[in-house]
């Protein structure tokens, strides 16, 4: 007998191609989505069950089902889509914490896999270079996604004490980046002229979206208890990274930045929490050492090969590679033509 | 009011020569070659005339008018960009017979020249064998350009150390400090490693100067372990980051050994940099021993290292705590020549340094719950601090003077 699996946020662009995935898996019976908006586009064999997990109706869905996989992907980066700091936070905590109480009395359930982020660890300059998973943040966030995210977690590890028999497994995902996904870093990557932070490089890592998927598809399927990161092999520069992309760059000092980042924020161009910021000034890494050997997981793309996806699907900037390799050639041909 | 027009000086608004006429002035005419406005001279006109069309027919460029260098007639036409010699016959007589165009820097320098130049002052930069390393030159800037470069996953910049940070402190350290390297034998050639140095002269010039001796000598790249107060600044801690460093905590430390690096510590931190002129060679506390226990966890021997020279190039009398603390930096200095002679008082004295590396320490003989012994640690810790402090001495005995 496959596995019953319910997946919450399916509305979103993530969740939906998750649940479509893991319902052409044969170890999955049936997978049913629940999100509290219809999703837009073909879900396939997957049943959407409309529900709020901020409400008690969860707990129906989930035993009226007979539901033993709860993959908990309705943590949300972005206030953009839920209109506003104030319901975002709602849905991500409250949510949680509904639907942990849903999970804590079904009786079916064998396991929980809920989607972190590595946000949780923060960014400071007090950093380690790499994050390992028993690592806490230098500094606490205190505001945002991350401390969303530090919420959640507290509360799944809370769950995961009260119920010792069910496998819980939290995936630290990177920043996901891609053709298709819009994320924090994805909607900074699309501004035309990018700020930066004035005498600061951060060092950037990045997990492809379809690498996500996997790594969700994998732990849903046959997982491993425990916390783990996810990300892409490798470290980008934030100013390699617009180098690779063509794109020009304006350094701003940091109070400047803030000051920027609000307005940009209030436009709903892009997204520059202060969280947001402090990771563009310092950036972070983390080890992925435990997601290869304890979880047996194997990302398809580096943080190289990721940016280098979400740049061709942005197209070439203005001072793509092309151009100057052009001008190399034809100094070299004019060199060359000086000598002859 | 008439006053108000905007005069422009000595030309009264009109463009020309500066005298603010609009003939020509005689020294102008002088330069000129004797040839005078037709219409003023009536008469002499068509003798004028007679004598100049040759002339020009000669030299169509009119080499004595506005200095530039007579071209050889020999020379082959279209490789010069010089100006067709016709268009220029009918406007003499009209004013001046010097024309904005004789007067374009460059017009007159053939192409060829040009690359002649430039071949020499590549030949100048490059050495003999330019043509292949102009071209890696091209290449390097390209990828830089393009971001089509690796860093580590502690943000070190391997290309732009060799290739940039080492070569602006090579000179320095070669030229200006004349350091003397010993014991370069006692770095491993491979494998984990930690360097432990005493850390003096105001500003970690140290530092930079024991990476750029131990990379020259070895090859290796020393990765130094920073505080956070470096991170925390703009500008520098990006540099720091680029030039190999990391944050100095056992996290890092230990995962840079066990990735077979040669790391470098400076146990005395801003104590050491920061001590009074009067303190000099006298070593600090070295902190809680951390860097020991990063050694005995990974099992990689440490190498002491004793520099004698960096106390004297800033040699610290002063400090401004009230300052200090504002800005939250651990001191400002005064040395007799900062602040009172600005920016010059920022030129380092011309001491002379040694650097001796001592025989490694070897912690691999330790078992595996060494680290968590602090007397086994504190004990070690004395053992590096002493080898680093006699050795101070030695050298001190060792050196003629500070600046030779």
């Amino acid at each position: 007998m496959g596995r019953i699996v319910l997946v919450t946020g399916v509305s979103g662009d993530l969740g939906g191609r998750f649940a479509r995935l893991l319902s052409a898996d044969p170890a999955v019976e049936r997978v049913i989505g629940v999100d509290v908006v219809p999703p837009r586009g073909d879900m396939g064999d997957v049943r959407f069950v409309r529900a709020d997990i901020r409400n008690p109706v969860i707990a129906k869905v989930i035993a009226g089902e007979d539901v033993d996989t709860v993959v908990h992907m309705s943590v949300i980066a972005t206030p953009g889509t839920a209109g506003g700091r104030s319901t975002m936070k709602e849905l991500n905590v409250i949510g949680t914490m509904q639907l942990l109480a849903a999970c804590q009395k079904a009786s079916s359930l064998k396991r929980l896999v809920v989607r972190s982020s590595t946000a949780v660890y923060g960014s400071s300059s007090r950093d380690p270079a790499m994050f390992t998973e028993d690592m806490a943040p230098k500094r606490m966030p205190r505001s945002g996604f991350a401390k969303d995210v530090v919420e959640v977690e507290g509360y799944v590890r809370g769950f995961a004490r009260r119920r010792p028999d069910i496998e819980v497994t939290m995936l630290r995902a990177a920043n996901t980046i891609g053709p298709r996904v819009s994320s924090p870093m994805s909607q900074y990557f699309r501004l035309p002229v990018v700020p930066t932070i004035l005498g600061f490089d951060a060092r950037l890592q990045f997990l492809h979206e379809d690498d996500l998927l996997q790594a969700l598809r994998h732990t849903a399927t046959g997982g491993v208890h425990g916390t783990f990161n996810v990300a892409g092999e490798g470290i980008l520069m934030l100013s390699q990274a617009l180098r690779r992309l063509g794109k020009p760059s304006i350094p701003l000092p940091s109070f400047a930045a803030s000051q920027v980042g609000s307005f940009v924020r209030q436009s709903r161009v892009a997204d520059f929490s202060p969280e947001q910021m402090a990771y563009l000034t310092y950036g972070r890494g983390v080890d992925t050492t435990r997601m290869r050997e304890v979880l047996g997981f194997e990302p398809e793309h580096t943080t190289a090969s990721a940016f280098e996806d979400l740049r061709r699907a942005l197209g070439p900037g203005p001072i793509s590679a092309d151009r100057v390799a052009a001008v190399e050639d034809m100094v070299t041909q004019a060199l060359g033509a000086g000598r002859g | 009011m008439a006053d108000a027009e905007i005069i422009p000086l000595g030309t009264r608004g009109r463009p020309g020569r500066g005298s603010g006429s609009a003939k020509p002035s005689a020294s102008a005419r002088n330069l000129a070659g004797g040839k005078k406005p037709a219409r003023k001279q009536g008469g002499a006109t068509s003798e004028r005339q007679a004598n100049a069309r040759p002339d020009a027919a000669e030299s169509p460029a009119a080499p004595q008018k506005a200095g530039r260098p007579p071209v050889p007639p020999e020379q082959e036409p279209g490789t010069t960009e010089r100006l067709p010699p016709r268009a220029q016959e009918p406007t003499p007589r009209e004013t001046s017979s010097t024309t904005t165009s004789d007067r374009a820097p460059g017009a007159g320098i053939p192409v060829t020249d040009w690359m002649q130049a430039f071949t020499s002052a590549s030949k100048e930069v490059f050495g003999d064998n330019w043509e292949p390393k102009l071209a890696e030159f091209l290449a390097f800037l390209r990828r830089r350009i393009t971001g089509d470069y690796t860093v580590d996953e502690y943000g070190f910049d391997r290309e732009i150390t060799e290739r940039f940070f080492y070569s602006a402190i090579r000179p320095i350290a070669d030229k200006w400090f004349r350091v003397e390297v010993r014991g370069i034998d006692n770095i491993p050639t491979e494998g984990g490693a930690l360097v432990v140095s005493n850390h003096s002269g105001t500003v970690p010039v140290d530092g930079l100067v024991t990476g750029v001796s131990i990379h020259d000598h070895t090859g290796r790249h020393l990765r130094p372990l920073g505080a956070d107060l470096v991170f925390r600044l703009p500008i520098v801690g990006e540099i720091a980051r680029k030039g190999g460093a990391t944050l100095a905590c056992n996290e890092d430390a230990e995962r840079m050994l066990r990735g077979g690096e040669l790391v470098g510590v400076w146990p005395e931190g801003f104590k050491g940099i920061g001590k009074p002129y009067s303190d000099r060679y006298k070593l600090q506390r070295f902190g809680r021993g951390g860097f020991v226990s990063a050694a005995l966890r990974t099992g990689v021997p440490i190498v002491p290292c004793s520099v004698v020279g960096a106390e004297e190039i800033y040699p610290l009398v002063g400090n401004v705590p009230a300052l200090a603390r504002l800005l939250g930096v651990p001191y400002i200095p005064i040395t007799p020549f900062f602040p009172l002679l600005g920016p010059l008082g920022l030129v380092p004295l011309p001491s002379k340094w040694l650097i001796e590396f001592g025989e490694p320490i070897r912690t691999d003989s330790y078992d595996g719950g060494a680290a968590d012994d602090p007397m086994l640690v504190f004990n070690v810790t004395d053992q590096v601090r002493e080898t680093i402090q006699q050795t101070l001495y030695s050298l001190l005995m060792q050196r003629r003077s500070v600046f030779y």
